[in-house]
């Protein structure tokens, strides 16, 4: 084994790369639970994502539309989970699992023509002056501008909620629904727009990993990143500046492994792979998950 | 304008309607997919739906379908009693693996020897192993509170991964000269499942319909089935009635991983007679659909399990015959889901057409 071809910077640069997809679909479903919905569909709408960005890519023959697509992919495969878990009151769990199978299944349909294809290269945005900083200039400052987004979009959802009045509503009906009914909120149209929100941020997590990570489409390219969202979720207790603290953690594990099973570790791949998973595990188990929204996973029906 | 009004009690006729509806609407749109990917509607449900028990080589198919309905009974009725009380294990195929890698494990042990303690040790050893990956969520919920949903699922990827470890390693035939896969159990006659190939018929199937009856007494006869479903409606009442509830859990993640356990040890001393990277073909995740479409209910899972496989039979013929690819059918198993929970409304609400006012 060889540590000595691992170099920190790069490490630390793929970092913010293998982080991005678990962070962009993890501030989405943050905004949908603190609206008091659990979606556990995000692995099936980032699946989802996937394969709509890479075909919206390839036919359109740009980037940019690749990614509108995958979020508009993503956002619609919500909405079914909105229709049916705010208008037809079913179990926001089962929902959710159901959703998680008919994505994966939706994508393998979707993407069987697009097996094999290579995604066009997306170029890096150096950010000028910034990136000419050693050492933290290739870090920070020297990728492509999916990456930023996602950091844009965590401070966007900071600010939203803590600073203006819709993110306070949308707070006030994840808390505790019934009053925010009483006081004239409508709380389903509130869940309805965080719920597609969620989905196009999944959507977006997905075509990251079919555009830039991988960079082709394949099955299950996701394999449980959705989940591993999910998880980083709980690890940042609701809050947006934390959960780029989780994401940054489980995009370190994943690149340390690939690098460590790069570099001939004598350990089997098979159990270097586990890694990932295995963290989050103990990550769930360490970090003492604070105070859940009020009405999280409770089902609204307003009755007389 | 369509309103909801809660009922006081579910709706008996919807009970049982409901699931008959929703596979009918799953027939209906399954015959719209399948005549936008260029297949003929009619002949394609005829195919999924039919040909597998009443066309001229159903004589082929009918063992099939009890092949594959076995495990997805097993483990769904292993699940129905967490989902009652409230307890999501998600992580089935995990344990469905580890039950198989164990048992398997156990029997290559003894190769070549024949006795006949070799099978119900396997059994023992399927069934521990199975339970042992459920109690790693089950513990840490009871534990420390972590959620039991993402730490089973997690535990499905670290048993894929080992799966994968074991089928190229530890297990690997040593007679292959370096193919990955163990050696076929179901060439060994001590350690396999099988009772007789031809009609279908393994231990796993006797299991399964074990499983049942067990479970049907259990949840409408037994205090403990009590406790369960009191735990799931109410949780505070639950506590009041002298519940246990870290020992529910403890318990309701034991059996449901013991079941999933023993389903994989009899699919792989049997019908995939070898640990390979992939013999788990995805039952963990399919028994989830059919524990909802049997509403939780031993009998009612029986009969989704029989239409669950019977879409597995019914896809590989449609596969072959008509090139329909394999993805429609999970997107098909999908859309039952989705119309199960949508139909499910009018069991617990009725609709009322009322005039628009302000609400």
């Amino acid at each position: 084994m060889d540590l000595s071809a691992i170099n920190p910077i790069l490490l630390l640069a793929s970092l913010m790369v293998a982080a991005t997809p678990i962070l962009l679909a993890a501030i989405g479903e943050l905004v949908v639970e603190r609206a008091g919905v659990l979606n556990l569909g995000v692995e099936g709408m980032m699946i989802t994502g996937a394969v709509c960005g890479f075909i919206a890519t390839i036919t359109l023959g740009s980037s940019v539309l690749g990614f509108a697509g995958a979020a508009l992919g993503g956002a619609l495969l919500a909405l079914v989970f909105g229709i049916l878990t705010q208008v037809l009151l079913s179990n926001q769990v089962a929902t959710g699992l159901a959703l998680t199978l008919f994505g994966l299944g939706l994508a393998a349909l979707l993407g069987q023509g697009y097996i094999g294809i290579k995604a066009p290269v997306i170029p890096k945005w150096p950010v000028p002056v910034l990136s000419d900083i050693p050492v933290i200039g290739p870090i920070l400052f020297n990728h492509d501008p999916v990456v930023y987004l996602g950091i844009l979009i965590v401070a966007a959802v900071w600010f939203f909620l803590s600073f203006t009045r819709a993110g306070l509503i949308l707070r006030a009906v994840g808390e505790n629904h019934d009053a925010a009914h009483a006081l004239g909120y409508h709380v389903i149209r509130v869940r309805l727009l965080a719920i597609m929100f969620g989905g196009a941020c999944a959507g977006l997590g997905g075509a990251y990993l079919s555009l830039v990570r991988v960079p082709q489409w394949t099955e299950g390219l996701t394999a449980g990143a959705g989940w591993i969202a999910l998880a980083i979720v709980v690890f940042a207790s609701w809050r947006p500046w934390r959960l780029l603290l989780g994401a940054y953690l489980f995009g370190g594990v994943t690149v340390l492994q690939l690098n460590l099973q790069a570099a001939g570790l004598a350990v089997p791949v098979a159990y270097l792979s586990m890694a990932p998973y295995l963290a989050t595990i103990l990550v769930l188990v360490m970090m003492r998950a604070g105070r859940a929204p009020g009405s999280l996973a409770q089902p609204f029906h307003a009755s007389r | 304008m369509i309103r909801l009004e809660k009922r006081t009690a579910p709706s008996r006729f919807w009970t049982y309607a409901a699931p008959l509806l929703a596979v009918v609407l799953t027939m209906v749109c399954g015959a719209l997919l399948f005549a936008a990917l260029g297949n003929d509607p009619f002949v394609t449900i005829r195919t999924i739906f039919w040909d597998p028990l009443f066309s001229e080589f159903s004589w082929y198919y009918r063992p099939q379908l009890l092949i594959k309905a076995a495990p997805l009974v097993l483990i769904a009725i292993g699940l129905s009693f967490g989902f009652r009380a409230g307890v999501w294990n998600i992580g089935a195929e995990g344990q469905y693996i580890l039950g198989a890698i164990c048992g398997a494990a156990v029997g290559l042990a003894f190769y070549p020897t024949e006795s006949v303690f070799i099978f119900p040790l396997m059994i023992v050893a399927g069934a521990l192993g199975g339970w042992a990956w459920a109690m790693i969520p089950g513990f840490l919920r009871v534990r420390f509170g972590t959620n039991e949903i993402l730490v089973s699922l997690m535990l499905v990827y670290v048993a894929q991964n080992l799966l994968a470890s074991m089928a190229l390693g530890a297990l690997r035939n040593p007679d292959a000269s370096g193919f990955p896969g163990s050696r076929n159990l179901a060439r060994y006659p001590s350690a396999t499942s099988w009772i007789n190939e031809g009609a279908g018929l393994h231990w796993g199937v006797v299991f399964a319909f074990i499983a049942v009856i067990f479970a049907y007494i259990t949840l409408s006869r037994h205090i403990f089935g009590f406790h369960v479903r009191l735990s799931g409606q109410s949780p505070r009442a639950a506590r009041f009635a002298g519940v246990n509830p870290g020992l529910l859990v403890l318990i309701c993640m034991g059996i449901s991983g013991a079941l999933a356990g023993l389903a994989g040890l009899f699919e792989v001393a049997g019908p995939s007679g070898l640990i390979s990277i992939d013999f788990n073909a995805g039952y963990g995740f399919t028994a989830i659909i059919v524990a909802f479409l049997g509403r939780l209910h031993p009998v009612g899972i029986l009969l989704a399990a029989g239409l669950m496989a019977l879409t597995y039979i019914g896809g590989e013929i449609a596969q072959s015959n008509l090139r329909l690819p394999a993805a429609a059918i999970q997107l098909l198993q999908g859309m039952l889901l989705f119309f199960l929970l949508a139909v499910d409304v009018l069991t617990h609400y009725r609709v009322r057409f009322t005039s628009r006012r302000v609400v």
